[in-house]
């Protein structure tokens, strides 16, 4: 029994489709050179030498205590970081699926944590840690009068990170929590197991793999980050600042090549478990969706302190963010709080805060579109085409998700300052906005595709079909039917894209040349020389652009958006 | 509409696909060969899983058959995309266009072949009156019921004037009365139109009351194509006459031409071309038979239960269940549970495989 017939027909069907055909070979030579291509070129540089296949590379860098120190460090805050997260993001799913919530203030809490994640600048939360609790903190200074206070290093760095990463854990447990079946929790409580007795022999055990799962997501943004550990760091080096500091303080690409696939490694390992192991199994457990309502909580003793515990941290969190406003307008942080326009000024006029603003935004704004129609286009060909290398094209772009955006800057430095295999083809980008751009798209284009694919699956695939059928080409029905059913999740990859851009750093600080002049850059810059005030200007900036176009998106799907028109049949 | 009716034939078609659990090759469809006249009306009939879908879904260009070849009219189509095909689906689930209206929706095949706007807007407002739907060209299709929204997709897949329409099961979302008068619609539009039209559907009477012929499918095979009476009478084998109607099977042997010996008694019988002295199994419909106190073949009431316009019996022939439906009981004696009474054959209604 063979299939080739029907193999060899589909291809027929496919060639005779040439836009689709084209689409494919181009979406496939992108992928190549703006993801593999600069990955394998690193693998290339650092088992290769003078004399062929070495190793020397590696047992060079290896040598480095500092660079062994990194992995350890890298590895414990990664560790921490990830179980915090998910504990901290297990408590807020566990409060707002379990325990009644009276209050709209609280209700408000729970939103606007979950929305962090999106609108997050990388380094706020270091910046403001340091102002609140550093030296001249107003917490430590000010109110406990302590004065030699150090935030820099190992707490300082999974502090900020969980707060930062906890949101989306919390998002992910409440998924999960939700398709728990109440009826499996009643059962237990009818045959007299208390509360914390179900908890903990029912709903525990069936959301374990999913903790797990968020655990690793945690882990793996934890360690391929780099503008915290950057900031609040100090002597206390990761995988991701040690490879910056390799190539720009010690000049030693081949080095950091060396350092980056190891930090590649690790997370590309993370990444296969949690993709291929936890990700199935943690959704495997659950019955789908809850079959009714659930029973409350009210208990006052156990809500209480659950919804203090919670406000607390959600309060504390948003307070560390307005501190980076005000950081902006007091007259010297820590010493004196007259409000001043003085930084904000500076900003402006010294160093050049118009061009950084307009380059940020230029080149986001460019990257964004891109972006979403790419990730569209790519969700539409995974989840509705058959054809070969579909495979390839949908595992490349997870893949993308898994590098380190250090890793990615190191392997574009290597891969294009010399042009393709240094034979000088495409090395016109090195060095230009044109490859900012592509830096931008392959780092978002792994979130819109999910969110993408998601979307699509939603939609019955017959309603392709019938205008496939009626006479539409790929294109076509890709216009006018796809793309405009899956409008809302165009949009939201557009601005998920656009914050992701303008708010990037590991990766572009790489690649940036001084023609470009971009916020998250300055930020970076001015946060290291001490100069807060600026840089909290900056970020303030940042997070009005970012927080702006979020609402802006919002406005925009609830009064435009296709889910209020249109209910799609399942 | 008047356009040149196109017939479908599918030669030697055959679909593997790989069970997802055990990772093997199946037929989904196997070596399936079919005739479609110009102009008629084909169902294509059988228990879920068959490969109905997939047989229609080679024909619309959406699967690609691993064997054979199928022709509209004259032109093998084996490699042409969906978008290239002279046919017109209509999706169980409508598959309308969310985001467009109703006039949209019937509009958009005639958009893509680039007609004249007036021209469109003719033909949509023809067609919609055709379907019933007049006046509804600015609704979005969540505002139709089922049925309207049906008449939608009937409407679309008419404009377009293909050679061939397909339906895959269209009124199986709808309740039983929509159903009943849907399916005439269909029929009196596609007669209008004279378009041929592939019908699948797993509803034997809806397949009956439709055809000019039926297609008979079970586990990918084609078990019997023919008109819907034939199919009834003249079965080609025991799930063909299960599948359509009641069936009871009688054991018998073939004691001369067109004679059959059942439990002992000489009974007339079709036995088509089978050998005179083999063993066979006699077909016979709940309606094919009646009680009384004399007759053919002694019998045991087992099972007796008034339905209006029948008397419903089980009775026992030797081992056998029979069920027999035993119309207008008013004017026939009623058995009751444990009586014995003989079974008598209307003219005709036996056949024996
Ligand atoms: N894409 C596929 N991959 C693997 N197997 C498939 C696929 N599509 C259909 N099948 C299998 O092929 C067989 C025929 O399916 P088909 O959809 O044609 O059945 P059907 O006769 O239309 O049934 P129903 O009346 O339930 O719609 C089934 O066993 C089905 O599970
Ligand atoms: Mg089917």
């Amino acid at each position: 029994m063979a299939k080739s017939q029907s193999a060899s027909l589909d291809r027929k069907k496919l060639l005779g489709d040439p836009i689709m055909v084209t689409t494919i070979v181009l979406l496939i030579v992108f992928l190549t050179v703006f993801i593999l291509y600069p990955l394998a070129i690193l693998l290339v540089d650092s088992f290769i030498g003078d004399h062929g296949l070495t190793l020397d590379t590696f047992k060079r860098v290896m040598d480095l205590s500092n660079f062994r120190k990194a992995i350890t460090n890298t590895l414990k805050v990664g560790f921490v970081v990830g179980i915090a997260s998910a504990l901290i993001g297990l408590l807020f799913a566990y409060v707002e699926e379990y325990v009644k919530l009276r209050t709209k203030f609280m209700g408000g809490l729970f939103k606007v944590v979950s929305m962090l994640p999106v609108v997050s600048p990388p380094f706020v939360l270091s910046l403001s840690m340091i102002m609140l609790f550093g030296k001249a903190g107003i917490i430590t200074r000010f109110l406990l009068k302590i004065y030699d206070n150090s935030v820099y290093g190992f707490w300082g760095i999974t502090i900020v990170q969980t707060l930062t990463f906890f949101p989306v854990c919390y998002m992910m447990m409440k998924g999960l929590l939700k398709n728990i079946d109440p009826s499996l929790e009643e059962a237990a409580r009818d045959m007299g197991a208390s509360r914390f007795k179900v908890f903990m022999t029912v709903t525990f055990p069936l959301i374990l793999p999913g903790l797990g799962n968020a655990f690793l997501v945690t882990f793996i943004e934890s360690i391929a980050d780099f503008a915290n550990p950057m900031i609040i760091g100090g002597s206390y080096d990761t995988l991701a600042t040690t490879i910056y500091l390799q190539i720009t303080g010690a000049y030693d690409k081949q080095g950091a090549a060396a350092m980056a696939v190891v930090l590649l490694v690790i997370t590309l390992l993370m990444f296969v478990v949690q993709k291929y192991y936890l990700e199935r199994k943690s959704t495997a457990t659950l019955s789908g969706k809850a079959s009714r309502e659930r029973m409350l909580i009210t208990d006052k003793s156990v809500t209480l302190p659950l919804t203090i515990m919670c406000s607390a941290l959600a309060l504390f969190v948003i307070m560390m963010y307005i501190c980076v406003p005000f950081g902006a307008m007091f007259k010297t942080w820590g010493y004196d709080f007259h409000l001043t326009f003085k930084w904000i000024k500076l900003v402006f006029t010294k160093y050049k805060g118009l061009k950084a603003f307009k380059d940020s935004f230029v080149l986001s704004l460019i990257a964004a579109p891109i972006t979403a129609l790419l990730s569209m286009i790519i969700s539409y060909l995974v989840v509705k085409r058959k054809f070969k290398g579909k495979g390839f094209i949908e595992a490349v772009s997870m893949l993308a998700m898994a590098v380190p955006g250090t890793v990615l800057g190191i392997g574009y430095i290597r891969g294009f300052s010399g042009g393709l295999f240094g034979s000088g083809i495409l090395q016109g980008l090195y060095g230009t906005g044109v490859i900012l751009v592509i830096v931008f798209v392959v780092r978002s284009l792994p979130t819109g595709t999910r969110s993408g694919i998601s979307a699509l699956r939603q939609i019955d695939k017959s309603i392709e079909e019938s205008a496939y059928d009626m006479g539409a080409d790929s294109f076509k029905v890709f216009m006018t039917v796809t793309l405009p059913l899956i409008k809302d999740s165009f949009l939201s990859g557009f601005v998920t894209s656009f914050v992701r851009s303008i708010t990037a750093i590991s990766a572009i600080i790489l690649l940036v040349t001084p023609s470009y002049l971009l916020i998250t850059v300055q930020i970076n810059e001015f946060a290291e020389k001490g100069s807060y005030g600026i840089a909290c200007a900056f970020a303030t900036i940042l997070i009005i652009i970012t927080y702006g176009s979020v609402l802006l998106m919002n406005f925009i799907i609830k009064h435009f958006g296709t889910s209020r028109r249109i209910k799609v049949k399942e | 509409m008047a356009k040149e009716k196109k017939g479908v034939r599918l030669e030697h078609i055959s679909k593997i696909y790989k069970d997802p659990k055990t990772g093997k090759n199946f037929y989904a469809v196997k070596d399936a060969n079919l005739e479609i006249e110009p102009g008629s009306f084909v169902t294509l009939l059988g228990p879920s899983g068959c490969g109905k879908t997939t047989t229609l879904r080679m024909i619309a260009g959406f699967e690609s058959p691993d064997e054979g070849e199928i022709y509209l009219g004259d032109e093998p189509i084996n490699a042409l995309t969906p978008n290239k095909r002279d046919t017109a689906m209509v999706f169980q689930s409508y598959a309308l266009l969310p985001h467009y209206n109703i006039f949209d929706n019937v509009a958009y095949g005639l958009k893509l072949r680039k007609m004249d706007k007036n021209v469109i807007k003719k033909k949509v407002t023809d067609i919609l009156d055709l379907v019933g739907l007049q006046g509804m060209e600015n609704r979005m299709t969540n505002q139709l019921s089922g049925g309207q929204q049906q008449r939608v997709a009937l409407a679309r897949a008419l404009v377009i004037e293909p050679g061939v329409l397909l339906f895959d099961e269209p009124l199986s979302n709808l309740d039983a009365k929509l159903r009943v008068s849907m399916r005439t619609e269909i029929r009196r539009i596609q007669q209008e139109a004279g378009i041929t039209a592939i019908y699948v559907t797993h509803d034997q009477s809806e397949a009956m009351a439709i055809s000019d012929k039926v297609i008979i499918m079970n586990k990918g095979l084609v078990e019997q194509i023919s008109t819907p009476q034939e199919a009834y009478y003249y079965p080609n084998n025991q799930f063909v006459a299960d599948f359509i109607g009641e069936a009871n099977f009688l054991k018998a042997t073939v004691d001369a031409q067109d004679m059959v010996n059942i439990n002992g008694s000489k009974v007339k019988c079709a036995t088509g071309s089978l050998a005179v002295g083999g063993d066979c199994n006699v077909v016979l419909r709940p309606e094919g038979a009646s009680l009384s106190d004399t007759g053919m073949l002694k019998v045991k009431v087992v099972y007796s239960c008034f339905m209006g316009p029948y008397q419903d019996y089980h009775v026992a022939v030797g081992d056998t269940l029979v069920k027999i439906q035993d119309y207008n009981p008013k004017n026939s004696k009623i058995y009751k549970v444990g009586d014995e009474a003989y079974l008598n054959f209307a003219d005709n209604t036996l056949y024996a495989l």
